[in-house]
């Protein structure tokens, strides 16, 4: 006979062991996990789903009763099944939009996404009876839904291309609507999408930074240049203050995407400037003109600020190799290259007065840092010629050790 | 005999040479170098009265950038330079008293939280110390 | 001038009474055979060890050994102080090389049997002097306090932790804690600039005066041959010196173009960099746990070997009371096959070291 303390333990782990029995009993669930196939399915997602973390069940949504085994009864007049596609926005919206019922789950979530979505091109088109633009299940999933904060989800932030890029980047299925397929290819190489991808930096703009989520709407002209001024305040400014602000206006030409591209945003270079083929100055600027000389002028001034710059590297890289002690001035170098970067975001305002002043900064820390990786280039010389001195003194010593050596042998 | 003499002299001759040449270096290395000691987890930021209130200038800290700032009522306050972001140099902007990166419009407050923008992280704070007439910035703990 | 000299000397005679120590040092001599290249060795330890000696007190004058300063006073030592550059990688590359020697030189010593009798004691306290100098080589390591050096020793302890019975408490000893930190560079420190130079002065004062005392042993296979004889002072002193001014040249050009790299400070919080091993002169060690199977009959593995080591080690020391036939002088092939077979065996696994890969 066990001693009591045992038989109690055991009588607590029996009635909670029993629990899950008492459990809200889910029948749609029970059944649909025997089933094969596309039946199972929601049955093995919903494992993982969030509402089912917050307690809901099947009926929540679909309707039924779900204390009934028999199919027939659980398929009561309550049941809605499966909404058709065109019907999914509201189906969602029943508790979505509805401010009181989500405030009880989570009062910070946001409830405007199905009026948003009815003012986006997906919902427009939706609404004129085109079944195939996205609803909110092709981009949240159905049973298996997680938040946007959960990594696997398709709308994290570093998948947030590859879910948009299922329809916006098969050329089949959008052939319908005479837009170009290749944002996804295009964002792909860009340097946005290798801060998200490579750097992990979740503060890198996907595509629903630029063009929202549930309002997602083709940019128009003035909008572009307000996106990008969200990250980018200071080339904005400088732009908003340079000549290029009102012929840009004139032209209806959108202000950052005319010289830097939508979804294929590169790193900038100093090869964009200039009045060569290559540059996006000659977009515009006939060859000749005022604007093509301006453009040549700033052109000059930054290369040849990269050119200094990359020879006193270079410099203190051969210091560094010889053996010189330099990372002193290497510090020094790293502040000279965050003026280089300020004088090309200084390009944007246009203003060569202010983007010389900047450079001549630049070359005068420069100018110290020159003195010392030519004075660490002595030294590395220094240490050489040491060498041979003391070599050649050493080797004196050696050869006269030698005749001594030599005398001994003959005194023999 | 003169050749005996001959390599007498070179040897002693040029055994001396060595030695000097060995001891040179010797004596430059106990002579006092220019810059008194090594410093340590610590950094020599400016001197006293470099900075006006609401003002900062950026120094080296071990081989990274650090911010010392002189706020409006006086108070100085050193933090690393280097933004939790994508690395650029934070400036201080005068007209709102925070640490500001150019980079992504990152904006930091003067204990290093992160106010607005971009960067994950706060930026890590230093102590403060003025020994003579020299500020000196020092890693916590 | 002569009889200037002549006074200057007779000052220092009725002072000093050292004319018994010049007879002996004039009468001095140094076997000449096919196998007496040899003997330059021991002296190269001795004239390396002088270097270290007097680099290391120089390098005392700026270093601090502190976690918050060590690594700053290497940098200020290679960037402000004057020759400082020069002073550390003479230090650094001549430690490397002086255990190298004695390496050379106790191989060369085995193979000629010169442990045998009446040299037994030369050989012990020449075997004390490697575990020394081991330990001066493993301490000093330490002491520029970064990454490298930081993990290296964290390996090196983990695996004199893992010693049965005393491991834990000898790690605790040598760390002076549980884990490396402020207490073990202090330590690490004193190990290096006090105790062990001490032991050393010691040892290699006994070692060398068993040497004068025993004079230069002569291999069993000359023996009965009448060996040509020469005088230390001045002829095999002379070279000696040649060869000291060869090591010199070597040891200026290496320190010229290729610098003792200062390496970035440690970081206790860091991750342990990947391939991560102690110097060269323990990798044979390192590398034979690294390769020995997880249990070896009924032991760790590691464990096993480490216990083979020391045991190994003893028996090594002991090698001229066990070397019989020496003993008895005769030649020993047994003996120079074991001392060949452990030459091989500490070259190949130091080489497998930097050849093997994922080690």
């Amino acid at each position: 006979m066990p001693k009591p303390r045992v038989l109690i333990a055991a009588a607590w782990g029996l009635a909670l062991a029993a629990l899950p029995a008492f459990a809200q009993k889910n029948s749609c669930l029970d059944c649909h996990a025997k089933l094969e196939g596309e039946l199972k399915a929601p049955a093995e997602a919903f494992k993982l789903d969030i509402h089912q973390q917050f307690g809901l069940r099947c009926s929540d949504c679909h309707g039924g009763n779900p204390a009934e085994d028999d199919e027939d009864k659980a398929k009561d007049k309550t049941f809605k099944g499966a909404p058709a596609r065109p019907r999914i926005p509201e189906f969602c919206g029943k508790c979505h939009a509805d401010a009181a019922y989500i405030r009880t789950f989570n009062p910070n979530l946001r409830v405007d996404q199905l009026s948003l979505y009815g003012t986006s091109r997906h919902g427009l088109l939706l609404r004129k009876g085109d079944t195939k633009p996205a609803v909110c299940t092709d981009c949240h999933g159905v049973h298996g839904i997680q938040t946007a904060k959960f990594p696997k989800s398709p709308t994290f932030p570093w998948n947030i291309p590859q879910t948009c890029g299922r329809c916006h980047a098969d050329p089949e299925y959008m052939k319908a609507y005479g837009i170009p397929t290749n944002q996804l290819s295009e964002y792909k190489g860009s340097v946005h999408a290798r801060a998200l991808f490579e750097k992990r930096d979740l503060a890198a703009p996907a595509c629903n930074s630029c063009h929202g989520n549930h309002g997602a709407y083709p940019p128009a002209v003035k909008s572009i240049a307000q996106v990008c001024r969200q990250c980018h305040p200071s080339a904005g400014d400088l732009f908003s203050r340079s000549p290029h602000k009102k012929a840009f206006d004139d032209l209806g030409l959108s202000e950052c995407e005319a010289c830097h591209g939508n979804h294929k945003i590169l790193p900038p270079s100093s090869g964009m400037l200039g009045a060569s083929s290559g540059s996006v100055c000659v977009q515009c600027h006939e060859p000749g003109s005022k604007g093509a000389a301006a453009a040549a002028e700033l052109r000059n001034l930054i290369d040849g600020f990269e050119t200094r710059i990359q020879s006193d590297d270079g410099i203190l890289a051969v210091a560094a190799r010889k053996g010189v002690e330099v990372s002193e001035p290497r510090f020094r170098l790293q502040e000279v290259n965050t003026t280089l970067v300020s004088v090309e975001n200084l390009v944007h305002g246009l203003n060569l007065e202010e983007i010389k002043k900047k450079v001549d900064e630049g070359d005068q820390a420069l100018a110290g840092i020159h003195k010392e990786g030519e004075a660490a280039l002595a030294e590395a010389r220094f240490r050489r010629t040491g060498l041979v001195v003391a070599t050649v003194f050493l080797a004196l010593f050696g050869i006269a050790l030698f005749l001594k050596i030599r005398g001994l042998k003959r005194a023999e | 005999m003169k050749r005996r003499q001959f390599i007498n002299l070179f040897f002693g001759g040029s055994f001396v040479a060595t030695l000097a040449a060995f001891l040179y270096p010797v004596i430059r290395y106990i002579l006092p170098p220019k810059q008194a000691e090594a410093l340590q987890k610590s950094a020599l930021a400016a001197k006293v009265g470099d900075l006006v209130p609401n003002s900062a200038k950026i120094f080296k800290f071990g081989s990274f950038p650090a911010v010392l700032v002189e706020t409006q009522e006086g108070k100085l306050v050193a933090l690393s330079a280097v933004c939790t972001h994508l690395t650029c140099t934070v400036t201080y902007d005068a007209d709102t008293g925070t640490l500001y990166c150019p980079c992504h419009n990152g904006r930091f407050d003067l204990s290093g939280n992160v106010i607005s923008g971009p960067p994950p992280r706060p930026l890590e704070t230093y102590t403060v110390g003025v020994v003579g007439g020299d500020i000196i910035v020092s890693k916590k703990g | 001038m002569k009889a200037r000299w002549a006074g200057l000397i007779s000052f220092f005679e009725e002072r000093l009474k050292l004319r018994g120590l010049f007879e002996f040092a004039q009468h001095k001599k140094v076997p000449e055979h096919e196998r007496s290249f040899w003997y330059y060795f021991g002296g190269i330890c001795l004239f390396l060890s002088g270097i270290q000696v007097a680099t290391g007190i120089m390098l005392l004058l700026y270093y601090t050994p502190s976690i918050d300063a060590a690594h700053e006073s290497i940098v200020f030592i290679m960037g402000q102080v004057k020759f400082g550059w020069l002073i550390r990688s003479v230090h650094s590359w001549t430690a490397n090389i002086l255990i190298g020697i004695i390496f050379v030189h106790m191989f060369s010593t085995f193979f000629l049997k010169a442990y045998r009798k009446p040299r037994e004691l030369t050989w012990i306290t020449g075997f004390f002097l490697l575990v020394l100098f081991l330990a001066f080589g493993f301490s000093g390591y330490l002491l520029p306090w970064n990454k490298l050096s930081y993990f290296a020793t964290r390996v090196g302890t983990d695996i004199a932790g893992s010693l049965p019975f005393v491991g834990k408490w000898l790690k605790g000893v040598i760390l002076g804690g549980a884990t490396i930190s402020q207490a073990t560079l202090s330590r690490f420190f004193w190990f290096h600039v006090a105790l062990l130079p001490l032991a050393a002065f010691g040892f290699v004062g006994l070692h060398v005066l068993l040497v004068q005392i025993l004079g230069m042993s002569v291999p069993i296979s000359l023996k009965g041959k009448k060996v040509r004889e020469v005088s230390f002072f001045p002829d095999f002193l002379y070279k000696d010196a040649l060869g000291w001014t060869l090591i010199l040249v070597l040891i200026g050009v290496l320190c010229v173009f290729l610098p003792w790299e200062i390496g970035p400070k440690a970081d206790p919080f860091a991750a342990t960099p990947l391939g991560i091993k102690p110097e060269w002169y323990f990798t044979f060690m390192f590398t034979t746990l690294k390769l020995i199977p997880g249990r070896v009959l009924f032991m760790e593995g590691e464990k096993l070997a480490i216990m083979a080591f020391l045991f190994g080690g003893l028996l090594w020391m002991l090698v001229p009371f066990l070397d019989r036939r020496a003993g008895r002088e005769e030649t020993s092939r047994a003996f120079t096959g074991i001392g060949v077979v452990v030459a091989l065996y500490i070259a190949v696994l130091t080489i497998l070291t930097y050849t093997l890969p994922k080690l």
